[in-house]
């Protein structure tokens, strides 16, 4: 894709920009601890995080910036933050 | 078809040329001795005699934030400032550019504060360098206004796309009434046309205009600024022909007065460069090789049309109304950068002149030129620092 100058974009760039490398902690879900409040999924500033068919959660990692408010409101302690290796 | 001969104040003169403009939007906040340029403009408004919008705002942040707004709409937009005015509108001027927002600009060269001065000085433009704006320096009214129509083609043009500062010395030209051509209005539409923008705001196809630039592609978009700069070097002196064939006045990034055969050439931007011109006038009459460079495109800057103006010279001497505090002048620096890698190289000195509006005389150059051949000058210096009260 060739730049307009003065960055100029149409609608929806938010969604083509994965922002997920921004990340430096990734949070991971337990899902024997998960009471299934959905309370992280409430708190996600990104509002990144689907529930699934058993009603478990489960972010995007293409677009969760790894700012562990998820693991800070879960009254389960289901959710843990994990330094991220990158390549 | 005949332009008419006026004798306008500055300030009345460009307030005319705008409206020959036709420009869709105007938004300012007074400014001494911008004041009369948007006071003459609002009445202009009010009485009808354009159909412009006049935003009324509380600072130049908001006026230039506004124009930001009314040019990606793809309105022709226009607005002038001075000074602390200047200051104010720092941030947005680098929005304007980035987003390529061709706006034009009048700005009133005014010191800065402090020591609070509403006299002249070119501080303010000069310390914008490098906001991304085309900077062009007027001479004297005519100039002021013929740089406006100019500085619309550059800066509209698909390829540029910058937006452009047109600087006119406060007081000295905006309070001066000098005879100026205001051109007939069918000259000027024949001249400069409707802007025509690709992209605008429209709620039928939404855009982002400045959108979120990560580091993996932020350098790109400042190239693009960069080389649109370069190109608008060859875009000045193709609408500057097309110009004087219009109007037949002749315009170029530089002007060139008596140098061909000059062993001393001087420098300058703005007002001066008159005042100078007569004390050189002077000077030959005593037989002294004695020429002036007169930059009128600060930026694009004219690097290549300097390098052949002065590589025969044997000295150059650049006189400029800014100081970079504890270096020397901008001016000065950026003609000794370019050619520092020449092979022909005469020595370059500078002096800061007519700070804080200090009048600068005709003897004063001349004294500055005996200075420079006695070869007592320092390579940057205050012009005619008052000892005594230091």
């Amino acid at each position: 894709m060739k730049l307009l100058p003065g960055g100029i974009v149409k609608p929806k760039t938010t969604v083509a920009n994965k922002t997920g490398a921004w990340r430096t902690f990734i949070p991971i879900y337990d899902e024997d601890k998960c009471k299934k409040c959905g309370i992280c999924e409430t708190f996600c500033p990104e509002d990144c995080i689907s529930v699934d068919e058993n009603e478990f959660r489960h972010p995007d990692y293409d677009f969760c910036k790894g700012c562990g408010i998820c693991a800070e409101e879960c009254p389960a302690d289901a959710i843990e933050m994990k330094y991220e290796e990158k390549e | 078809m005949i332009n008419e001969m006026q004798i306008l104040e500055g300030s009345k003169a460009v307030a005319l040329t705008v409206r020959s403009c036709r420009v869709d939007v105007i938004s300012a906040y007074p400014i001494t001795p911008q004041t009369h340029i948007v006071e003459d403009l609002a009445q202009m408004v009010a009485n009808g005699e354009t159909d412009a919008e006049y935003i009324k705002v509380e600072s130049e942040f908001s006026a230039l934030s506004a124009l930001v707004g009314a040019s990606a709409a793809g309105a022709r937009t226009y607005s002038s400032t001075t000074s602390q005015g200047l200051a104010l509108m720092f941030e947005v001027l680098f929005n304007a550019s980035g987003m390529r927002l061709p706006i034009v600009m009048t700005t009133v060269n005014r010191s800065l504060s402090a020591p609070l001065s509403i006299w002249n000085d070119q501080q303010d433009s000069i310390s914008v360098r490098d906001a991304g704006w085309i900077q062009l320096y007027a001479e004297n009214n005519q100039e002021t206004s013929d740089l406006l129509p100019i500085a619309y083609r550059v800066a509209e043009d698909k390829d540029i796309l910058l937006p452009a500062m047109c600087c006119m010395d406060g007081f000295v030209l905006t309070h001066t009434f000098e005879p100026v051509e205001i051109p007939e209005q069918s000259l000027v539409d024949e001249f400069l046309p409707s802007y025509q923008p690709k992209y605008v705001l429209d709620p039928k196809n939404p855009l982002t205009f400045g959108a979120y630039a990560d580091p993996s592609i932020y350098m790109e978009f400042r190239y693009q600024q960069h080389d649109a700069m370069l190109k608008a070097y060859e875009k000045f002196e193709e609408v500057a022909k097309e110009f004087e064939k219009v109007f037949g006045r002749k315009y170029d990034l530089v002007e060139e007065y008596k140098i061909e055969d000059a062993e001393i050439v001087l420098i300058s931007m703005g007002s001066i460069v008159g005042t100078m011109k007569d004390a050189v006038d002077e000077l030959r009459k005593g037989g002294e090789k004695v020429g002036i460079l007169k930059i009128i495109s600060y930026r694009p800057f004219p690097a290549e049309k300097i390098y052949e103006a002065i590589k025969d010279a044997k000295v150059v001497v650049v006189l400029e109304k800014d100081v970079s505090v504890g270096m020397e002048g901008g001016l000065l620096s950026d003609i000794k950068s370019f050619m520092y890698n020449r092979e022909d190289r005469p020595p370059i000195v500078g002096f800061s002149v007519g700070l804080g509006g200090r009048d600068v005389t005709i003897g004063d150059i001349k004294g500055l030129v005996s200075k420079v051949k006695r070869a007592e000058a320092e390579e940057f210096e205050f012009l005619n620092l008052r000892r005594e009260v230091l």
